[in-house]
């Protein structure tokens, strides 16, 4: 099934396609700027595959090439479950290529990006202006002659050409009749409690209704890509956890996993159970923390206690592995840190069987059939399930608009075939709906972690790989070939082959692709992470247009935007 | 509060009971305002929920306009986009107002040192309690906010801040 597509696509386009190098079994094809419109349209609409769901978009840059800039496109197919990466390659002096706005709505923002980080320009595109760095940024920081210290100061807040105040007429600058409606603009964010301190949204309203939304991000922009750049591949793991940082331990899997792909190594099967009990533990708290905050803002305090007291106690546990409560940096690229404490999977049993259920079930009574709030939430931010998917929504957001689809089941890894657990859907895909499925994801968690709790097998906690794992301590000290072998890996780092790889899971928000490109060195070439929120975020203005002012902040609170990994 | 410009006050004899007073009252009650961008943000939630609680030291109406708040508790790392707004906020928020730099980024750029990230946030406004960590662990944000609590009882109405001279 796999290789069928870029043999199908080769057939087809015989002239703008041709084959990538074959690495670790990826399908991967070039296409020429021309065709590539083309070639997205068919790969959208061929009944075979219906690659429907464009998960990022990204630039790469490479000095020295013919042709200097890559755009890299990442389709992912619910229909096959295949994913396949398309490249162009762009010279530098003119580095233009038609935007796929018109297929996929998901490119807004990464093609943004992409001429945003590397000047990439995309023709047709409606609004292409900078999205993460500010207006007054000059030159395009990821490319490679960029130096990475180079700071660039901004003296006035940004400004969106939208003015601030009341304004009559159509707000496009198009001739006025005298019968436009009177509007106003209002400036949200980013310092808003609402707006979880980075998000800024201007809203231009008739009354109280939202006529038009327009979100400005960036305020985090913390260049996680460009300073990975410049580690060592163990040293990017503590720069993951600060994506997400509501669930860092599920950054550090998605990460470890897409490097030890790279390497082309499995992890025992104790280190794998241990990344799922991790990794749902997380998923877990990343959800009270968006209800808790969801419920915040919209007025209902006292859940927030509630949830805050259990994540207090899956803190306690995360503490108990790596000694710290939010910035954890457990998985080590072919294995973990350390292994279980004692007493460690007991104290989480307790915590599964009492703890997390009681809060679940309080919050549960308190809000789910609360007047008010299923009141304030019912049809509120409703998106069908195919806008979603176009738009690139992934997780709970696309489950809640009646979509199956969950890495753990479309394409398993860490032995989820094997648990048994259910994937919630919504039918409305609202606000209210995103707020069940969370809860019921919950649950859901807590069945794999009690699984895999039972069936945790005994096993080393790293791989026998003399590229990436330490000797043990006392062979270092006694003989010769593991202290070089010691030295080598402190010194020089992991050295992957060179390639690149595309890996995702599935995050507390949805897919976490990260994309690395290794030229053989022990410095990632290029580290492209692919963000859940930043698809969802940019679908704002459509799921609040014509909607209440209180109506947006239910909204994106049920969003769950997490500026870490929007920003980057 | 306006006290402070009252010369007759200042050059009154009852400078010290005045002092106490004063100070003992914004000591205990502390209007935090939250200027959470990042990971820091989520312990200062954390503190603030109901295990660390930091309504036991008097400082839990969180505030969210900087006109109704007097601590600018800064959590989490400020990018030069950001830097503007930061010193809006601080200064649309009334004297006498105290600053918490709350982790490593916001003390000194933290782990992030490249082309978006402000080095510290006393490049663009005063600080005065550094609170490290990544993320400080939310004994250490407590801790900072009882030394935040040390500098007001050291205040007095002559000092220049409060007359401008
Ligand atoms: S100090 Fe660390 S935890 Fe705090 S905002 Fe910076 S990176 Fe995040």
């Amino acid at each position: 099934m796999a290789d069928l597509v870029a043999q199908t696509l080769l057939e087809k386009f015989p002239e703008a396609v041709s084959l990538a190098p074959d690495f670790r079994d990826e399908e991967a094809v070039c296409v020429t700027r021309e065709s590539i419109i083309q070639v997205l349209r068919f790969l959208y609409s061929n009944p075979d595959t219906e690659y429907t769901l464009l998960e990022d978009i990204c630039g790469a840059d490479y000095p020295g090439r013919e042709d200097r800039f890559e755009v890299v496109y990442q389709l992912y197919s619910l229909k096959t479950g295949g994913h396949v990466r398309l490249k162009v390659g762009l010279q530098e002096e003119d580095p233009t290529l038609p935007t796929a706005i018109g297929i996929y709505k998901a490119a807004d923002w990464f093609e943004r990006e992409a001429f945003d980080q590397y000047g990439i320009r995309f023709e047709g595109h409606p609004n292409l202006r900078r999205v993460l760095n500010h207006e007054d940024f000059v030159g395009h920081p990821l490319r490679k002659d960029y130096p990475i210290k180079k700071r660039q100061k901004l003296t006035r807040p940004t400004n969106l050409g939208w003015e601030e105040g009341q304004s009559r007429g159509n707000g496009d600058g198009s001739e006025q009749t005298g019968e436009e409606p009177e509007w106003m603009t209002l400036n949200i964010g980013p310092a808003h409690p609402t707006m979880h301190g980075t998000l800024r949204i201007l809203a231009r309203l008739e009354g109280e209704t939202i006529l038009k939304a327009e979100p400005e991000i960036g305020y985090l922009h913390r260049g996680f890509e460009k300073t990975s750049e410049a580690l060592t591949y163990q040293q990017v793991i503590p720069l993951t956890d600060r994506l997400n940082y509501c669930s860092a331990m599920m950054n550090n899997v998605g990460y470890c996993r897409a490097v030890e792909k790279l390497l082309g190594i499995e992890v025992s099967k104790r280190v794998q159970y241990i990344r799922v009990i991790v990794s749902e533990l997380s998923r877990i708290i990343d959800h009270l923390v968006c209800i808790a905050a969801n419920l915040v803002d919209i007025g209902a305090l006292t859940p927030y206690w509630y949830c805050f007291r259990e994540r207090e106690n899956v803190y306690e546990l995360l503490e108990a592995l790596c000694g710290s409560r939010l910035t954890t940096s457990y998985t080590r690229i072919g294995g973990l840190s350390h292994d279980l404490p004692d007493g460690w999977v007991d104290k989480c049993r307790e915590y599964i069987r009492d703890r997390i259920p009681r809060a679940i079930e309080e919050t549960e009574t308190l809000i789910t059939k609360n007047r008010i709030f299923v009141d304030r939430t019912s049809g509120v931010g409703a998106i069908s399930a195919d806008e979603a998917l176009n738009w690139g929504f992934t997780g709970p957001c696309l489950r809640a608009s009646g979509v199956p689809f969950d890495v753990r089941k479309a394409n398993p890894y860490y032995d989820y075939d094997k648990f048994d657990f259910d994937i919630p859907v919504g039918s409305n895909g609202d606000t209210y709906d995103r707020y069940l499925v969370r809860m019921e994801e919950m649950r859901q968690s807590l069945r794999i972690i009690e699984q895999a709790l039972d069936g945790l097998p005994e096993g080393p906690i790293s791989v026998e790989d003399r590229r990436v794992s330490l000797p043990e301590k006392d062979a270092v000290y006694t003989k010769f070939g593991p202290l070089v072998q010691h030295t080598k890996l402190i010194v020089d780092g992991i050295v992957p082959p060179e390639g690149e790889v595309y890996s995702v899971t599935e995050a507390a928000n949805g897919v976490l692709g990260f994309y690395i490109v290794s030229d053989g060195t022990k410095r990632p070439y290029r580290i492209k992470v692919r963000p859940p929120c930043f698809a969802i975020f940019q679908a704002l203005p459509q799921l609040v247009e014509g909607s209440m002012i209180a109506d947006l902040i239910a909204i994106v609170g049920s969003l769950n935007i997490i500026a870490g990994e929007l920003d980057r | 509060m306006g006290i402070e410009s009252s010369r007759i006050l200042r050059n009154s004899p009852f400078v010290k009971p005045i002092d106490a007073i004063l100070n003992w009252c914004r000591e205990y009650s502390c209007w935090p305002y939250a200027f959470g961008t990042a990971c820091c943000a989520i312990e200062f939630m954390a503190v603030a929920a109901s295990h660390y609680d930091i309504s036991r030291f008097g400082a839990e109406v969180i505030r969210f306009s900087p006109r109704q708040a007097d601590l600018l508790v800064v959590s989490g790392t400020i990018s030069e986009k950001m830097a503007p707004i930061l010193k809006k906020i601080y200064d649309q928020i009334c004297e006498p107002k105290w600053v918490m730099a709350h982790g490593a980024c916001t003390c000194s750029g933290g782990i992030y040192d490249n082309y978006c990230t402000v080095q510290g946030i006393d490049t663009i406004i005063p600080v005065d309690v550094y609170v490290p960590g990544c993320p400080p662990t939310p004994e250490a944000f407590l801790d900072g906010l009882i030394k935040i609590q040390k500098i007001i009882e050291g205040e007095s109405i002559r000092d220049p801040k409060y007359c401008g001279e």
